[in-house]
């Protein structure tokens, strides 16, 4: 069977040299840092992106997958008769053909075990039943009708609460041992004891019980797969957008039972990830087992609702939190949650923290004393969940304690703001160590907070506010801090599944000076191609133009664990700042025999290597680069080439942070809410290529104000998911937006252990802003009404009926 | 049935089943993968293209083409962003703006969003002078998860002022 490396249109040495010359602009580069146009915008804007969809091999057969009509239901019977009869039907899989592969069940990322397809029991509505591969994909639809399966409906558990209740179904009775809904034991972080002083201390307690509701990443692209299973060779290649190639890689090994060197994954362009592409789904498992089956490419992609239905959701967080303080300052902080994690416990975090980052709820504050405690349960819901544009459940983490502060500057009387300012990490205690345990690098919390109420006229808008409340009409002003720690993460306390968070690169300077530098990190939209070339450009002196970033393909690049949690910039450009400056160090050993003289006698500057004292006499990296390859007689220890690897270990995470502020308008009347206007200063450090940073944080504030105003998934009593189409789960379009934009501000402070000094910013925005429009709503809640919380989304029914005091959880 | 479909200039006709969706006859018979597809249900606007009714004197307008049969567009003019830039490899000023804008991250969104934005600057009196809410009520039936759409805005609004600077510049399917 004949295989293609690549579909027509996509052939990375294409758009490199593309690049810029059709616009004029290649003068417009900088050489470094700066703002730059996107050198990967060539293809995109022509039609010549290359995404899962878009790959046809010789042979391709169609995946598509059988669903379950219930949430919790014994499978008494599968009868694929007529299907298989189906003259376009190639094959059919149900679990026991999976069962005689060995790939009926699958490990998570968690260390629990999902069921590739149905089995015994189904366990959450919409769940994989079976797997028809037909000749196109229309018959492939057609067929699965024509399976029957008879199923014995059971009870079914959708609120977390009631999944611990002593009688309630176990749903994981597959599990030997598992005798109750409980996903892991409770996790902790903190000091009990001496946050207990605290809050026996305090002036002012707040308590609220807090539900970050579920919801969903939703890329515009959905997941899918090309599985290509040569038979005569063994050679499995896997066509498929997920933003983690080489961790997916060593996972396929481990399930599959497949030699990993004969496993090569190519992630072309992939459209949008936001967490959902993390996770290993059976839906990949099949197409894989599909094609060993057939013996044919096996193309699976799935539809909407599959993706809203069945992939990684994200938060479904049940917070019940208090919040105290004294003599006007925040002191301390309890939580106590509640995660659903559905059915399958598949989330994402670095194994050794259970609950994620979420024990960095201590927030922005100096505070005494904390204490969080996490339980999981199972419920018969999708599995998850994936970190929806976050660092591992920080957003959760900061939407509770930036809703409680809010509430607690309520029971005290004072400005949400002034509280803040009050309690504030103060710039000269970094690095600072919160009591439940992280270190934070670097900050300066106070000056991001002044800049934000200065950007929007705070006072000026307090001062609005009850000029409009005197005329009946309601406006809130809602603000919200963050701390986010993104870039995991050092190899001593990091990993999933054994493999430790660190990211390769490998750097090549080619005889002509031009260069390619291969990452482990996976763009889904990022601009890596853009600003990884900038690093290297800032650390060589050679232009972005000039160098083309690989990524994306197994077989091409380094080891390294991938593009979500921030960690492209604080990891993998860690390590593409580390693998220059090694080319640069052995670019001075060629220069130093170039210009005879030693090493330690030259000097860097930007693009080449002189002489300290003669900066007349100097070599630039081209010619170095034309030496390294055509000089005759080396010293010993020198080899020739101008290249170099690198792993890198980040010490630690890295710490950005933002101030945010909301202004919105209910209306009385419907209760619908307008998001007026939108401040966001944000302080990721150095700022590789301000273009890139600023279109990133419009897009994560964006999601935050679906997530606040409109995003989540529910459920009915028997389980059925109510959101599973564009219909039901809704996105922000441009008219729920600013009108006129975004306000955006910046602070710098480097990270002081990055390579660079970059932070990291592709969450923070998604952070900072669910509880800066939450707030806002119940700001403009409380002016008019005395009301004091409700649970997002604030969608127009769900605001109107906070408005009548009738606020309830959204399940 | 046989369908004959105008795509950018040239005719595609295929043996296609009756229920074959425009958007499938774009992608899997005429081969033009530039136009993607993005939810089941009409609102995501990721497969939007431009039709022209050559019996009307209205320029090219979007229809998702998700939505619409293969056969229904028989007789009209399709533009997908493959027929955007000129014959010489010359782009249109939309995908022109969407690069200097950056009014784009991942790009699965961006065709149909380019295509929505020629037809709001083609179809409106004095483009250059579009307010903020006129080109996000334009751009509402368009779904984008990564750009928060400000600069999807700002693309607009300088590949209006680049037409009204260059003239020559402005095509439409029917030139």
């Amino acid at each position: 069977m004949a295989t293609t490396e690549t579909s027509p249109g996509r052939h990375p040495e294409w758009y490199a040299h593309a690049t810029g010359d059709k616009f004029g602009k290649i003068a417009d580069a900088p050489v470094g840092f700066g703002h730059m146009k996107r050198k990967e915008d060539a293809r995109f804007i022509r039609g010549l992106g290359d995404y899962m969809d878009d790959v046809r091999l010789p042979g391709m057969v169609h995946g598509a997958i059988l669903r379950s009509p219930y949430a919790h239901a014994r499978i008494k019977s599968i009868d694929t008769t007529a299907c298989v009869a189906h003259p376009k039907v190639a094959a059919v899989v149900i679990a026991k053909d999976l069962e005689a592969l060995g790939l009926a069940w699958m490990p998570t990322i968690s260390y629990d075990t999902q069921a590739v397809l149905a089995g015994d029991k189904v366990r959450f509505h919409l769940q994989e039943v079976a797997f028809v591969i037909a000749l196109d994909a229309y018959s492939a639809q057609d067929a699965l009708q024509l399976i029957e399966v008879e199923y014995e409906v059971l009870p079914a558990i959708v609120n977390c609460r009631k999944a611990l209740d002593p009688d309630a179904p176990l749903i994981r009775d597959d599990k030997v041992g598992q005798v109750d809904n409980l996903a892991s034991p409770t996790w902790e972080a903190g000091d009990k004891a001496v946050c207990d002083r605290v809050f026996a201390e305090a002036d002012v307690v707040a308590k609220q019980t807090i539900l970050d509701p579920r919801s969903h990443p939703c890329p515009m692209e959905t997941c899918g797969m090309v599985a290509d299973m040569n038979p005569n060779t063994g050679q499995l290649n896997i066509y498929n957008g997920n933003q983690a190639p080489h961790a997916h890689r060593t996972v396929y090994a481990q399930v599959a039972g497949l030699p990993e060197q004969n496993i090569r994954i190519l992630c072309n362009d992939i459209g949008g990830g936001f967490g959902n592409k993390v996770p290993v789904y059976p839906g990949y498992v099949c197409a894989i087992a599909g094609s060993i089956v057939a013996g044919a490419p096996v193309k699976w992609i799935e539809d909407r609702s599959e993706n809203l239905a069945s992939t990684g959701f994200a938060r479904d967080y049940l917070m019940y939190s208090e919040m105290c303080s004294k003599n006007g300052k925040i002191t301390g902080l309890r939580v106590d949650a509640l995660a659903d994690h559905g059915a399958f416990d598949s989330t994402a975090q670095a194994t050794k923290f259970p609950a994620g980052f979420f024990h960095i709820v201590t927030g922005s504050y100096d505070l005494e004393g904390a204490h969080c405690q996490v339980k999981a349960v199972y419920t018969n819901k999708a599995p998850g969940g994936v970190a929806y544009r976050c660092s591992f459940r920080i957003t959760e983490a900061v939407y509770l304690v930036e809703r409680m502060v809010d509430q607690l500057a309520m029971e005290m009387k004072v400005d949400p703001i002034e509280l803040r300012m009050r309690s504030f990490i103060r710039a000269d205690q970094f690095p600072y160590e919160t009591v439940t345990g992280w270190v934070y690098d670097s900050g300066d919390y106070h000056k991001a907070m002044k800049l934000a109420m200065e950007i929007a006229g705070y006072d000026e808008l307090r001062a609005e506010q009850q000029e409009k409340l005197a005329k009946g009409e309601m406006m809130g002003i809602g603000v919200a801090f963050f701390t986010e720690g993104v870039g995991a993460g050092p190899r001593r306390h990091m990993d999933i599944l054994g493999l430790a968070m660190n990211d390769g690169a490998e750097l090549r300077v080619h005889p002509s000076g031009k260069a390619v530098v291969s990452i482990s990190a996976q763009t889904q939209g990022q601009g890596h191609e853009t600003t990884f070339a900038q690093i290297v450009a800032e650390e060589l002196g050679i232009s972005p133009n000039e160098i083309m970033v690989r990524h994306g393909d197994t077989d091409k690049t380094p080891y390294g664990l991938g593009t979500y949690g921030s960690r492209s910039t604080p990891v993998s450009g860690g390590a593409v700042a580390v693998v220059a400056r090694k080319v640069r160090d052995k670019a001075r050993q060629f220069a130093a025999l170039m210009l005879e003289t030693r090493a330690e006698d030259l000097a860097w500057e930007k693009g080449r290597w002189f002489m300290r004292g003669d900066p007349e006499r100097g070599a630039t990296i081209e010619s170095i680069a034309e030496f390294a390859y055509s000089a005759t007689n080396l010293p010993e220890g020198l080899e020739g080439g101008l290249d170099a690897n690198a792993v890198y270990d980040p010490p630690n995470l890295t710490y950005p942070f933002g101030a945010y502020i909301a202004v919105v308008d209910v209306d009385p009347g419907t209760g619908h809410v307008h998001t007026r206007r939108f401040i966001a200063v944000d302080d990721c450090g150095v700022r590789i290529n301000p273009m890139v940073v600023e279109g990133q944080i419009h897009g994560g504030l964006v999601e935050g104000i679906g997530q606040a105003l409109m995003e989540v998934i529910s459920f009915d009593d028997q389980g059925n998911a109510l959101n599973a189409s564009f219909m039901d789960y809704l996105l922000p379009t441009a008219l729920e937006c600013p009108e006129h934009g975004f306000e955006l501000g910046e602070t710098v402070t480097p990270c002081p252990h990055h390579p660079i000094g970059a932070k990291g910013v592709g969450e923070s925005p998604c952070v900072g802003s669910p509880p800066a429009i939450a707030n806002a709503v119940v700001d403009a809640l409380y002016h008019a009404k005395g009301i004091k919380h409700m649970d997002m989304p604030c969608f127009p029914a769900r605001v109107w009926a906070a408005m009548n005091g009738n606020a309830q959880p959204p399940q | 049935m046989i369908v004959n479909i105008s795509i950018n200039g040239q005719v595609h006709s295929h043996d296609v089943e009756p229920r074959l969706l425009l958007v499938h006859f774009i992608r899997e018979f005429a081969e033009l993968h530039g136009t993607h597809w993005g939810c089941d249900t009409s609102n995501c606007g990721i497969c939007i293209v431009l039709m022209d009714d050559p019996g009307s004197d209205q320029p090219p307008y979007p229809v998702k083409s998700c939505t619409m049969l293969a056969a229904m567009a028989e007789g009209y003019e399709i533009t997908t962003v493959e027929g955007m830039a000129a014959p010489d490899g010359t782009l249109d000023p939309i995908q022109m703006g969407f690069h200097e804008m950056h009014a784009l991250q991942c790009g699965f969104c961006t065709p149909g969003m380019m295509s929505t934005g020629r037809w709001l600057i083609e179809k409106h009196p004095n483009p250059t002078q579009m307010t903020d809410h006129e080109i996000r009520d334009g751009i509402s039936g368009n779904l984008c998860r990564c750009t928060g759409y400000d600069n999807i805005v700002k693309a607009i609004r300088w590949a209006a002022a680049y037409i009204e600077e260059h003239p020559e510049s402005a095509r439409t399917a029917r030139t």
